[in-house]
């Protein structure tokens, strides 16, 4: 054990910074990272223990136990469940012999649910060890099982690929991309490097310009000007500059960066390089999500043939002077992360905690030098921007939103994928595109977006109306409002890194209000109480988790009244409706052997 | 008029009334301005009539307390909640942490009246008298039970406290309470 722990930290050079991926190399050989593990990694690295157990802690995908041959992870998220998905992790746990988050008496397998896989358009899905099953029903469950105890290793459980490149030898997945429309920007054919190319003739001052031009915004959902963040970056005098690409979609119901990952590769890395001259950057960093892990040897290799091409590497296309290369930092589990200053720290070797702002991730980020952290699709939209022009690019979309934005449709329709349109289509249409006749209810965003009712569909999707990352979820007259906003508490409870009060504590007490309504226990002023408590929360914490956490509630409250005073109890006596005094006297009564002289009527009869 | 106040100490061990009593000779000034109905301090058990404004002490742990709570509420347009077991819970809430228990009730008495070492119990029984109110699952706060209107924590809250708050209220205007009137310890 201990000389694989040692080769696992001299192969990232003892380096502290490296220690994401030293715990990643350590999980995998050892299936987990016990405290002697821990003891040992901190001396190699000349840190302490408790640094490299509070980053084993803080990832969902480390264990500080043993886990496993096999680590089974379902993926709990509330489209999943919709599914069926609680049917499926039954079967599991019967045909296993287990319980979600046990291991196996013989150590063959551990069960576990993880927040989000990125695959609610072939829901439910699981992934096994880096294995992705999708539309699982309990037939295709129980065949699984069997054959994983018969000794499959979980890649020979894939019988068909999907399409595109999920057939591609190096990734050779069961996954769909479902691209159920492709727009006029990045999923038509694009030209190969055409951007790179015309870049490299022009100043970097120019195609900071021309990204002003197009009037491209952060695809990850904030919004922020992509041109003014790369400005930015480009003035701050320093040494070096980094790029990083985000390639963390955590955000429950967005996958689109997943088809952009399988299909347009080379066209995000060639955005990368485009940043990297804009910006004068030697180095960039692709944070890939754990849960993408499966697209990770592809990636390398579209890493490694751009080297070969010499579109990586120095004197890039024959710019003298230019050089860039990129590594891939695998994430571990953790949906904060997606945060860009949070993103940073995880590459740091850090836990995923944000960091204070100012100064901003452009000013100072990776190891305290100016950085540019991007989303997928942005540095996707560069590459097609430097080869048409800002002008054409502006061309789509509305004032302040422009481009054409990719939509992770899924939930309650015909037709759930990945649709291509202009910013600023409405939600009736995107709808009517996925077949969506029974749809009452659209989380728009995530979990940190909105809920909009039937009334609101002919609203518009872009920064100045609905801002959305991606992530459309489409739920029917037949769901329960109250246990998606449940849900999506419980996902940030789970998710909440635990640096601020209000966020930490807060999340906890909005989902046992929640759960008092649902239960029929409240009254308006608990709506109130919902409301303060949300701003709160809002107002106090320091990222954007928190910020938009209470957003389930606040916006339920807003755009579905009717579902909350239906549960609501008038009294007007003064007593509260959540206060049963039978109750709280059962067990009493039960111990004392006698009934309540107070509150029991009948007391004399017994 | 002259304004009608009622007091009560629940779950609590009147340290809340004693820090009243160290208004000291405010307490004069006090009674120009109020009348005292139910309250331990002149020993009247019952409501004589609605009062403005009702002073509890201490949480709730048995079922008088409830009842007697609910009693407040009814008659009193204003009610206060009075020093950290009212507010939170305080001390007695100490035994709601027996909760993984399968039985914590049980547990609970047990440890008290029968097997904790300083325990001297011959009968070896848990006290179980029908005068005795019945004990509830666990211990309520105030605001568990009934609308609270206002929380004044410390424990107890200083005379000071108690003094400025009830001049405020009286007034109809805002309390302004100093820092060190607010501190807990």
């Amino acid at each position: 054990m201990n000389s694989r722990i040692i080769s696992a930290c001299r192969r990232y050079a003892n380096d502290p910074g490296r220690l994401m991926d030293i715990l990643l190399d350590v999980q995998r050989d050892l299936k987990g990272v016990e405290p002697a593990a821990m003891e040992l990694i901190a001396d190699q690295l000349g840190i302490t223990r408790v640094e490299v157990e509070g980053m084993v802690t803080f990832y969902s995908f480390f264990s500080d136990k043993i886990k496993g041959d096999v680590v089974i992870r379902l993926c709990g998220d509330i489209v999943d469940r919709h599914a069926g998905g609680r049917e499926i992790a039954k079967i599991f746990s019967e045909e296993l012999g287990i319980a979600v988050g046990e291991t196996s008496a013989d150590g063959r397998f551990s069960l576990e649910q993880t927040p989000f896989l990125g695959m609610s358009d072939q829901a439910p899905a699981a992934m096994i060890d880096q294995t992705i099953v999708t539309c699982l029903s309990p037939e295709k469950v129980r065949h699984i099982c069997s054959s994983l105890k018969a000794g499959v290793r979980p890649e020979g459980l894939v019988t068909a690929h999907g399409d595109g490149n999920n057939g591609h030898p190096l990734i050779r997945a069961e996954v769909s991309n479902n691209i159920r429309h492709a727009g006029e920007v990045l999923l038509c054919q694009v030209p190969a490097n055409a951007g790179l190319h015309g870049c490299l003739l022009l100043q970097p001052r120019k195609i900071l310009d021309e990204l002003e031009e197009s009037g491209l915004t952060g695809r990850g959902g904030a919004g922020f000007p992509t041109g003014r963040k790369w400005r930015v970056a480009a003035d701050t005098p320093a040494q070096q500059r980094y790029v990083i690409c985000n390639a963390d979609e955590g955000e429950p119901g967005t996958f689109k960066d997943r088809v952009l990952l399988t299909e347009r590769a080379d066209l995000m890395v060639e955005g990368m390089t485009i940043a990297a001259f804009a910006i004068g950057s030697s180095a960039g960093i692709i944070y890939l999500r754990a849960e993408y892990g499966y697209l990770r040897a592809y990636l390398e290799s579209v890493l490694q043939a751009r080297r070969e091409q010499g579109l990586l590497g120095r004197d890039i296309s024959g710019k003298q002077g230019f050089e860039f290369d990129i590594r891939i930092q695998m994430g571990a589990g953790a949906y904060i992360c997606g945060e860009e200053s949070a993103l940073i720290s995880s590459c740091e070797g850090l836990r995923g905690e944000p960091k204070n702002r100012p100064p901003f991730p452009v000013e100072s980020g990776y190891l305290g030098f100016p950085t540019v952290v991007d989303n997928v699709e942005t540095f996707c939209c560069v590459s097609r921007i430097m080869d048409r022009g800002g002008a054409w690019f502006g061309g789509f979309g509305t004032g302040k939103s422009t481009g054409t934005k990719l939509f992770s449709v899924s939930g309650d329709c015909a037709r759930p994928g990945v649709y291509e349109l202009p910013f600023g289509i409405t939600v009736r249409e995107l709808l009517e595109r996925a077949d969506a006749a029974e749809a009452a209810a659209v989380q728009v965003g995530g979990p940190s977006g909105e809920m909009i009712n039937m009334g609101q569909f002919d609203r518009r999707l872009c920064l100045e109306d609905l801002p959305t990352g991606g992530s459309v979820m489409v739920f029917s007259l037949h769901r329960n409002i109250l246990e998606i906003v449940d849900y999506f508490l419980e996902f940030f409870i789970e998710e909440s890194c635990g640096y601020c009060t209000p966020c930490r504590v807060g999340n906890v007490f909005l989902r046992k209000r929640i759960e008092k309504v649902r239960r029929g226990l409240c009254e308006r002023e608990d709506l109130d109480y919902l409301k303060e408590l949300g701003k709160t929360i809002s107002m106090t914490s320091r990222c954007g988790l928190g910020r938009t956490s209470p957003n389930p509630v606040l916006s339920t409250i807003r755009n579905f009244p009717l579902v909350y005073a239906v549960l609501l109890k008038e009294h007007g006596d003064g007593v509260q409706a959540s206060f049963d005094i039978q109750s709280a006297l059962e067990e009493s009564r039960r111990l004392a052997k006698r009934r309540s002289m107070i509150y029991d009527p009948n007391y004399d009869e017994t | 008029m002259k304004k009608r106040i009622a007091t009560v100490s629940l779950a609590g061990c009147f340290g809340c009334h004693m820090s009243l009593l160290d208004i000291d000779e405010r307490l004069l000034e006090l009674l120009q301005q109020v009348d005292f109905d139910r309250s331990p301090l002149n020993d009247l058990k019952r409501f004589t009539r609605r009062c403005d404004i009702g002073l509890v002490e201490g949480g709730c742990c048995n079922e008088e307390n409830v009842h007697t709570l609910q009693e407040f509420r009814r008659n009193c347009d204003v009610l206060v909640a009075v020093g950290q077991c009212a507010v939170m819970g305080g001390l007695p809430v100490m035994r709601n942490a027996i909760m993984h228990s399968d039985d914590p009730l049980r547990e609970c008495l047990e440890t008290a009246y029968l097997n904790s070492d300083k325990v001297y119990n011959p009968s070896n029984r848990i006290p179980s008298d029908e005068a005795l109110p019945l004990m509830l699952d666990k211990v309520y706060t105030l605001a568990d039970v009934v609308k609270v209107d206002y929380q004044i924590p410390g424990c107890p809250p200083s005379g000071d406290t108690l003094w400025n708050t009830l001049k405020a209220l009286l007034a109809g205007r805002p309390v302004e309470l100093t820092y060190e009137q607010l501190r807990y310890d």
